[in-house]
């Protein structure tokens, strides 16, 4: 099994791209992943791609082929679908193409395009990803669903939205530095505790912003990263991915995040790493208590002791294990099928040295990121190592 | 823009039939180890069993969880805020919309019977729980 190298990353700016088709961010991404790369486009081998909502939002299925062309790629292209972990899920299966030999060059990432529709459109939009029969037809929106899981974390363990506030806030100063960020700008405890309710308890500034934005990584083997003498430092170490029931009532416990476990513990036995050797980790937090659910599930904290961790200092930039130092899902968007793409590339960047954050890491050898999609019914999570 | 029609197992209760019942004698799956399910199925998603028998659902439930919802996407932006639960119902947990209670007199805990509106937003069936 040949390691797998991080060439290259490309980001769009997350926020709003008005007019803009959907292949033409997508593009933009991967050209810049292929430039910081150094790698030609006809050495790429297969483009794995993710995106969710695409024949929504722009009435636009079958997008792998149109992002092949677009990106002036010669090969073939599949569209991986996981709902927000869709990107998270085309990485995987690259990392798992290059490593069994098939393949020596692969760019993998998504994109999405969301604020074309208005927000009553993305809330059906992306209702979609629960369970339509016994969730959708019930009411149940995105921020309800989360909203549901938060309420059931503060009867089981405690907490209040105080707590979350502090993610929140945390998150948004992370990206104060960070010019691919959505909002560079801060927000206060106060401001996150006195913003409109969405689904209670969770409030406007609980919520992620709707987003266009894609992302690329280029992903080679080590083989081909010596022979192309490529300055590629950091290499994926560790895949893991989980599921779970679709709907939040079939769930054990509607205050913990299974899959998310299950996906942590194979690409941690994959890395042959354990929680502890984490310095600094990119999670889910497309809701607040998302952050909450995830770093407990990652095993950085115990169940009920995560919602306290940005409050007590331990997850900001100068804690002891900083999360979403790009600013996270909440302050830097969320373009659904973009997402988990963008998670690689931020955590490539603070490893390499080369994000504007880096200064909170420098020692930093270990990264992971956490890719969730819907309720966390799918997760995807992967370990990044400094290889020299 | 349902796409369930036609594809349950034919010997088996549908969704509709499910929701229908709601207001009568509503019920659950149950395998031969006691875990419970709903419709369509034909597998208990527990443990693979096939062998799936109607039960009647329990006459009350408790709610589990609950959100008051203030944004909605089209169907239920007509109904806003309105309070969404999950209810524990013995084997199995429903979700739907919690009537007749307002949302700061809601609690984890409390009683609540099922029942179903029939032209619920989208003119589709809604599961709606109401104070046993
Ligand atoms: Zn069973």
């Amino acid at each position: 099994m040949t390691g797998v190298r991080v060439a290259g990353v490309g980001l769009t700016p997350f926020g709003t791209h008005e007019g803009r088709a959907g292949r033409d961010m997508f593009a933009e991404a991967a050209l810049a992943a292929l430039a910081d790369a150094g790698v030609a486009s006809e050495d790429v081998e297969h483009l794995n791609y993710g995106n969710f909502m695409g024949a929504l939002a722009e009435r636009q299925g079958h997008q792998a082929p149109l992002m092949v062309e677009a990106a002036g790629l010669r090969c073939a292209g599949t569209r991986y679908e996981e709902a927000c972990a869709s990107a998270g899920v085309a990485i995987r299966e690259a990392v798992r193409a290059v490593r069994s030999g098939e393949a020596d060059v692969v760019l993998a990432g998504g994109m999405e395009r969301m604020t074309n529709l208005s927000t009553a459109e993305v809330t059906e939009s992306l209702a979609v990803a629960a369970d339509e029969l016994f969730e959708v037809r019930a009411g149940v929106t995105f921020p309800g669903a989360y909203a549901l899981m938060a309420r059931a974390y503060f009867d089981r363990y405690g907490g209040d939205r105080e707590d979350l506030a502090h993610v929140a806030s945390k998150n948004h100063a992370n990206a104060l530095v960070n010019e691919y960020a959505q909002y560079q700008r801060a927000v206060s405890v106060e401001e996150v505790l006195d913003a409109p309710v969405v689904a209670s308890p969770l409030g406007l500034f609980d919520a992620c912003p709707i987003t266009d934005g894609a992302s690329s990584v280029v992903l080679v083997s080590e083989s081909y990263a010596a022979e192309h003498d490529l300055d590629a430092p950091v290499a994926v170490t560790g895949t893991g991915q989980g599921g779970d029931r679709a709907a939040l009532q079939d769930r054990a416990d509607m205050a913990r995040t299974p899959a998310a476990a299950d996906a942590a513990d194979e690409a941690y036995d994959d890395a042959g790493i354990t929680a502890r050797d984490v310095d600094v980790a990119e999670v889910h937090d497309c809701f607040t208590i998302a952050e909450v659910l995830a770093i407990e599930a990652l095993g950085f904290y115990e169940p009920g002791e995560g919602i306290g961790a940005a409050r007590r200092g331990e997850t900001t930039r100068d804690g002891r294990l900083p999360v979403n130092l790009s600013g996270g899902l909440k302050a830097k968007g969320h373009p659904v099928g973009a997402t988990g793409g963008s998670q690689l590339a931020e955590m490539t960047r603070l490893l390499r040295g080369d994000h504007p954050n880096s200064d909170a890491v420098p020692d930093a050898t270990v990264g992971l990121t956490h890719n969730a999609g819907g309720t966390v019914a799918s997760a995807v999570v992967h370990v990044l190592e400094v290889a020299e | 823009m349902s796409g369930t029609e036609g594809v349950d197992r034919p010997d088996g209760p549908t969704y509709e039939e499910w929701v229908a019942a709601l207001d009568r004698n509503g019920f659950y799956l149950e395998c031969a180890n006691g875990h419970g399910s709903l419709p369509p199925r034909r597998v208990c998603p527990e443990c693979g069993d096939t062998d799936l028998t109607q039960r009647s659902l329990p006459g009350t439930g408790t709610v589990a969880t609950f959100s008051e919802v203030h944004v909605a996407g089209p169907a239920f932006a007509g109904e806003t805020p309105y309070v969404t639960a999950v209810v524990d119902f013995g084997p199995v947990r429903l979700t739907g919309v919690l009537r007749e209670v307002a949302a700061d007199e809601v609690a984890v805990g409390d009683e609540v019977r099922a029942d179903v509106e029939p032209d619920g937003p989208g003119d589709r069936p809604l599961v709606v729980f109401r104070p046993a």
